[in-house]
């Protein structure tokens, strides 16, 4: 069951099936699945040894469009079977896609153990803060007063966060970026590098039932002010020219932003951004008008799929070779003439 | 027949087991029920804390635990209350007359002391004070009262060794074991286990109590072991994996009274055994798909609950085809029910039990060694038609026991399963033209890269496809696949009888005993009486419509509210009678034996 090795130098097109695109025109989707595309080749994958696994919604047709094995299976349920592929063959390539109702409201359930069992898999997390395949209702993620045929007086859940979530859960690699930057490929590439689950949560748009929601972010002119794209070791400054940058309160313990020439603020005031620190991943989180992009917390540790490789091939050593009839004769037997 | 009777935490599982080996030993052919509360420990002296074992063993081959115990041993007052109309009369009755107490008595609902106001006339009773005994028996051992107390069990089993002639070295060893790092609670355990026994052979015991042996049961030559359902359903699995060349994952969540199949299984990684204890119900199946979609053989293990959550998942694996085992261990429903005790009430779940029309196979074990062989055959089944396929064993043959016949294991046909690899004309939907299997191609082979789901799929691309004819199309060839097993099944036929007459008598599971037995015993009364029992129950086996109609008459019984019954009613048309009793407990085979002659009665005037 070992997989080949890549016999040669893979492009875009050899991961890109025959299958015709089948979300909106203008949606979010078909940014990701073009980096997603280009990404893999860049990374030595080959088609034959990855393999895409959806649940339900927009975000999980795509599988079908990915010249790689894929499974569309069931709502939310995507996080258990790719467990279950990976505890048949750990030597897969094994992506998760999901959306903000499969991933976190459905399958709220498997996404809480497949992260907090660090089962080496990549999981995106399509989030449009709606549920677009079924018109238009809130999501988990929806923000308070979301007017929607479901919530025709506005919303009124209070929204889950999705990196919160995944932090909460004990997930080693939590990132975030949006459909249509150009550092998604980044963050895809440090999923795949990461040894365990790696958790990215792409903001998208859904131009039908939820268009513009991430503007503020995501515009040309808007954005840099609130896109605040992480890198390890570097200070974390923003602004269309670097001038503003977080600060940590003593007084209040809590992040705040600030602009570099104001007040006193001086680049040594601006904190470094440390991957490795959960306290630190879990305040990016709560930002108020700012958004953390890119990894926000990364982290090695005890790989599931190897520990129990491990176990087996302990059992191996210490049992030797599988002898059935032995095994049935264990314990107590007797003849009978 | 002995029936041990105690509070649940008494021992009276491990007491009974012992006995159950030591009369394997003996040669005696035997039965089990272990009949145990769904609480672990639930209060001390109450009526719903009683735990019982019972066993059944003779000189004939035995096949049910049996009616109405010979022997009653009752640890405390409760134990009696609950089983004392149960024992025959004039029956021995054996009790602990240390737990006696007034509290205890009225714990259990006694307003006078049963032992003494007259009411246990009616059998030979044997009133001791196993406590004191007991106490008397380890005081030369340091131990706290607590673990002294414990000890009880055993004291109560030397003298049954006594009183049935049963060695008690095996248990000796097997506390040895047991106690290994605590040595002197293995000394104290084995000096009361001496003590009851000495107590037998020596005591003035009162009058027509005597110590007699059972002779060794008529068996077939062989090597034997004692099986419980759920240790031959997790040996079966492991047979079958290999039997197919394949690596299995076993996906469970712990459920009452399947979780030991996990436990069973968890202990075999270096028979190429993977197991996942799953967050619940659903993400056991869904990885078990996920592993048969990666080529091994996924397997979940649970009871009916489980399967109710799994339901949206199996047809995940009835759409995309993929082989699937599920191992239903049924309990008493609906709901959360009765965890502890069995029913057959799960049939219809396993059968239609899905949204769509979304066939799988489904099979059912007749006794716990029976298990073995049908879980090799779901495994079989599985691989050869890519298709989920539901195993239903229930409580009392996965907790009881049986001297087993092992297997001869190089008899059994090798099915090796070959994953496809040939990218020419390849789509996931190619079919083999016998079974209608689609093609098993896996990821990780070059130029087989595809993409399967839950929607439908074209039948000549394996596309989605909305397209309404060929949505027909492939709903009728899912069912001309489940249907097409039963060309390699035998063909049925009657396990005891002619095949024909004026009562046919149609079981399925584990009920396989009481109605065999009830059937030996209608035959040598002479009534024209034949007995057929189901081990696929879908599809059934080709010719069951014809045999049915060769007989006058046909009775379903059915530890469920009459299900199989519907099922061959709406197959073949026939006016099958449904005989059904759900509580919790096996049929008696004096209820069978006479609803059948009620029927043959009421049919001759």
């Amino acid at each position: 069951m070992s997989p080949n090795p890549p016999k040669k130098d893979y492009t875009r097109q050899d991961f890109t099936s025959d299958q015709e695109v089948r979300w909106c025109p203008g949606c979010g989707d078909y940014a990701i699945l073009a980096a997603v595309q280009r990404t893999l080749p860049s990374l030595g994958a080959s088609p034959e040894n990855t393999v895409f696994i959806s649940g339900i919604g927009c975000s999980s047709r795509f599988p079908y469009y990915m010249n790689t094995y894929g499974f569309h299976t069931i709502h939310g349920r995507a996080p258990a079977v790719a467990t279950g592929l990976k505890l048949a063959n750990p030597e897969l390539d094994v992506w998760v896609i999901t959306g903000d109702g499969d991933g976190l409201s459905i399958g709220g359930n498997h996404l809480l153990h497949v992260l907090r069992r660090n089962v080496d898999l990549q999981i995106l997390l399509f989030n449009n803060q709606i549920y677009g395949l079924t018109k238009g209702q809130y999501s988990p993620t929806s923000q308070v007063g979301k007017v929607t045929p479901s919530s025709p007086l506005g919303s009124i859940d209070q929204p889950v966060i999705p990196t919160r979530v995944a932090l909460g859960a004990g997930a080693k690699f939590v990132a975030r970026a949006f459909d249509t930057s150009k550092q998604l490929t980044d963050a895809l590439t440090a999923a795949k590098q990461h040894k365990g689950a790696s958790f990215v949560e792409i903001l998208q748009n859904c131009p039908v039932f939820n268009d513009g929601v991430f503007d503020l972010i995501t515009d040309r002119k808007t954005g840099p002010a609130h896109q605040l794209w992480l890198e390890h070791g570097k200070p974390m400054r923003f602004g269309a020219n670097g001038e503003r940058g977080l600060r940590l309160s003593p007084t209040t313990l809590r992040l705040e932003a600030v602009t570099l020439g104001r007040d006193g603020v001086t680049e040594q005031d601006i904190l470094v951004h440390d991957e490795t620190n959960p306290a630190l991943a879990w305040m990016l989180t709560e930002l108020a008008d700012v958004v953390a992009l890119g990894v926000l917390y990364r982290q090695e540790g005890p790989v599931y799929n190897e520990d129990l490789s491990a176990q087996r091939e302990a059992a191996k050593k210490r049992f030797g070779k599988p002898d059935l009839h032995a095994l049935l004769r264990q314990g107590h037997t007797w003849t009978v003439s | 027949m002995i029936r041990f009777a105690g509070d649940s935490g008494d021992g009276m599982q491990l007491t009974g087991s012992q006995f159950t080996t030591a009369t394997a030993d003996a040669g005696n052919d035997l039965a089990t029920f272990p009949d145990f509360p769904a609480e672990i420990r639930a209060p001390a002296g109450t009526t719903y804390g009683v735990s019982g074992y019972q066993i059944h063993f003779a000189a004939h081959d035995v096949m049910t635990p049996g009616d109405t115990p010979d022997v009653l041993v009752a640890m405390n007052p409760a134990a009696l209350k609950v089983n004392e109309d149960v024992l025959k009369p004039g029956g021995l009755l054996v009790v602990n007359t240390g737990a006696f107490t007034t509290n205890n008595l009225k714990k259990a609902g006694y307003e006078t002391n049963p032992l003494e106001d007259g009411t246990l006339d009616r059998f030979r009773v044997l009133a001791l004070d196993v406590t004191k005994m007991t106490l008397e028996s380890v005081k030369h051992i340091n131990l706290g009262a607590k673990d002294a107390n414990r000890c009880k069990n055993m004291w109560t089993l030397g003298l049954m060794y006594w009183l049935f002639a049963r060695e008690r070295d095996q248990t000796i060893a097997w506390l040895k074991k047991k106690f290994e790092k605590r040595p002197e609670l293995a000394e104290a355990n084995i000096a009361a286990l001496n003590a009851g026994h000495v107590y037998g052979e020596n005591a003035e015991l009162p009058h027509g109590i005597n110590a007699y042996e059972v002779p060794a049961a008529k068996l077939t030559p062989g090597v034997y072991r004692n099986v419980s359902g759920n240790e031959a359903t997790a040996w079966g699995l492991v047979a079958g994996a290999q039997l197919a060349g394949l690596e299995m994952v076993y996906g469970s969540y712990p459920i009452t009274p399947a979780s030991n199949l996990l436990h069973n299984l968890a202990r075999l990684k270096h028979f190429g055994v993977t197991t996942f204890q799953a967050e619940d119900e659903i993400a056991a199946v869904t990885a078990a798909i996920g592993a048969s979609f990666g080529g091994a053989i996924g397997v979940t293990g649970t009871s009916g609950p489980g399967v109710a959550l799994k339901s949206e998942a199996i047809g995940l694996a009835v759409a995309a085809e993929l082989p699937l085992v599920i191992v239903d261990v049924q309990r008493g429903g609906p709901s959360t029910g009765l965890p502890t005790k069995t029913e057959q009430s799960d049939l219809f779940q396993a059968v239609w039990g899905r949204n769509g029309d979304a066939p799988l196979a489904v099979l059912a074990a007749a006794t716990p060694g029976d298990c073995f062989y049908m879980a090799i055959e779901a495994v079989r089944i599985a691989v050869q038609y890519m298709t989920p396929v539901m195993l239903l064993t229930d409580g009392y043959l996965a907790n009881g026991a049986e001297p087993w016949l092992l297997p001869d294991l190089d008899s059994l046909q090798p099915f090796p399963v070959k994953h496809y690899d040939d990218p020419e004309g390849f789509h996931p939907f190619l079919r083999d033209e016998g079974t209608l299997a689609r093609v098993w191609a896996v990821p990780g082979t070059p130029g087989l890269e595809h993409r399967i789901g839950g929607l439908e799929k074209h039948r000549d691309t394996g596309h989605i496809s909305y397209d309404p004819h060929n949505h027909h199309l492939m709903t009728q060839v899912r069912q001309q696949k489940i249907a097409g097993i039963a060309r390699d099944l035998a063909r049925a036929k009657v396990d005891q009888g002619e095949d024909h007459g004026d009562m046919l008598v149609v079981g399925w599971g584990s009920t396989y005993g009481s109605i065999s037995q009830a059937v030996r015993l209608l035959r040598s009364k002479g009534h024209q009486v034949s007995h057929l029992h189901l081990r696929n129950i879908w599809p059934l086996p080709r010719g069951l419509g014809e045999l049915l109609r060769s007989f006058n008459s046909v009775l379903v019984p059915e530890l469920n509210n009459g299900q199989l019954v519907k099922l061959l009613r709406a197959e073949y048309l026939v006016d099958a009678e449904s005989l059904t009793r759900v509580t919790g407990q096996p049929f008696r085979i004096a209820a069978l034996v006479e609803a059948v002659e009620e029927r043959l009665q009421r049919s001759d005037k």
